[in-house]
């Protein structure tokens, strides 16, 4: 599983980055965080707010930081 | 990288994601039925409460400018704070209903000064952080929302926001909140209409324009009131969490003026005989970086030292409005030209509704 964390590297960001890891770690698969914050890259996968998150290519979150709890039902 | 992170210091994020359902009824939200009525018990005797506070258990002298200084602090932060939770409860519920991508939508098919006052309009209520001002420009302009109604939105989004609002509502009363929204969604829809007619398309920067683009949304969508409910709670605890300490820096400052500072300095200064005032106070404000929340402390007192309402008011639309990160931030967008512009009529904007509220009231 790949997990792409989009922002430029605020706060939020690596608070994300955080709970997105502990999240798949809850669930125990394979998988990378990637950290993506280069304007370019983030605007190419469609996201308008920071921070986003990305898994496998699909957009699942964007704008703000969900719970782990909720990282976890959108890693499913 | 390091002016982008400070310039995230706003959390105007709303959650619209679907968290894990479940729990008690009072943990899901039902204890707010119980912390209502203490609360607004609490502000009704936090007057008298600070007074004490300062004056008794603290031994300061009534009328000395230590112990005015403390209870000004004592009623003021927990007073903001009681009123700054309550309001971003409801508003973030509100907010479970809208987002930029939404707004994006509702922009993309409009011309016209319409789609600089919808553009406006929208900007106080949809959740916006300064730091995602490029992705969101660009998501704008790609979809097909016209330039100006995006510069229309990125002033208002930061300028109107509803913390803003129902701060000045809290402390100033309605007609003041009111005039501030009016006079706020005024700028950005002038603004951006003169920006959008004097097509400046091509001082964009050509990545804007040529950069690989999808226009998506995000998969998780909240329904239900109960759902809504939690994820207005998460917000508050996220906003309130995060703004806090600018709170009560911006109060501590203000305390420190109520005491220390005498009335006639600030009314010579900032009063309406100093014309010069208005162009002085956004020639300050504009570099200058904080949330609503922050600054209206710092207005209030201002405004009780004698400093004019229009020049109170130019001062926090160009603190919030207009800031130097985000600045830094829009020139990846924006050629100097462009941005100088932008800059230019915005603070103009401001200035002119400085100098008529001096008129007026």
């Amino acid at each position: 599983m790949k997990i792409e964390i989009l922002g430029s590297g605020c706060a939020k960001c690596k608070l994300l980055a955080e709970r997105a890891e502990e999240a798949a770690k809850g669930l125990g698969v394979d998988f990378t965080v990637v950290k993506v914050s280069e304007y370019p890259d983030i605007v190419a996968r469609g996201v308008m707010s920071t921070p986003g998150l990305v898994v496998d290519g699909v957009v699942k979150s964007q704008g703000h930081v969900p719970t782990v709890a909720a990282i976890r039902d959108l890693l499913r | 990288m390091t002016v982008e992170s400070k310039s995230c210091s706003c959390a105007e994020s709303t959650p619209t994601h679907a968290p894990a359902s479940g729990g008690s009824f009072w943990k899901s939200g039902g204890w707010l039925l119980a912390a209502l009525p203490a609360g607004i018990a609490l502000y009704l005797i936090l007057q008298p409460l600070a007074g004490w506070l300062a004056f008794r258990a603290l031994g300061l002298a009534p009328g000395s400018r230590l112990g005015e200084a403390v209870a000004f602090f004592a009623y003021e932060a927990p007073k903001v704070l009681m009123l700054l939770g309550a309001v971003v409860l409801g508003v973030s519920f509100v907010q479970t209903f809208l987002s930029p991508e939404r707004t994006r939508d509702l922009l993309a098919r409009r011309t016209g000064a319409w789609s600089n006052l919808l553009a406006s309009l929208l900007g106080i209520a949809t959740p916006f952080c300064s730091c995602s001002a490029v992705p969101l420009f660009i998501g704008f302009v790609r979809v097909g929302v016209p330039l100006g109604a995006t510069f229309s939105f990125l002033v208002s989004a930061p300028m109107v926001n509803e913390v803003a609002l129902f701060l000045l509502f809290g402390l100033f009363g309605w007609r003041i909140a009111l005039l501030y929204t009016v006079t706020g969604v005024a700028v950005a829809f002038v603004s951006g209409w003169i920006l959008g007619k004097l097509r400046m398309e091509r001082h964009l920067e050509p990545w804007v324009l040529t950069v690989p683009f999808e226009a998506s949304r995000s998969a998780d969508v909240p329904r239900g009131f109960p759902q809504r409910l939690e994820l207005a709670l998460q917000a508050t605890k996220d906003i309130v969490g995060k703004v806090w300490p600018y709170i009560l820096a911006g109060i501590a400052v203000g305390a420190f003026l109520h005491g220390y500072v005498p009335a006639e300095l600030l009314a010579r200064f900032m009063g309406k005989s100093a014309w010069w005032s208005v162009p002085l106070a956004v020639l300050i404000g504009v570099p200058l970086y904080s949330n609503a929340a922050g600054i209206i402390p710092i207005v209030q007192v201002l405004l009780a030292k004698g400093a004019a309402l229009g020049t109170a008011l130019a001062f926090m639309m160009a603190v919030t409005g207009l800031s130097l990160p985000e600045t830094v931030i829009l020139r990846k967008v924006l050629k100097p030209r462009l941005l100088a512009v932008f800059l230019g009529t915005v603070a103009a904007g401001i200035v002119l509704v400085g100098f008529l509220f001096n008129a007026l009231m």
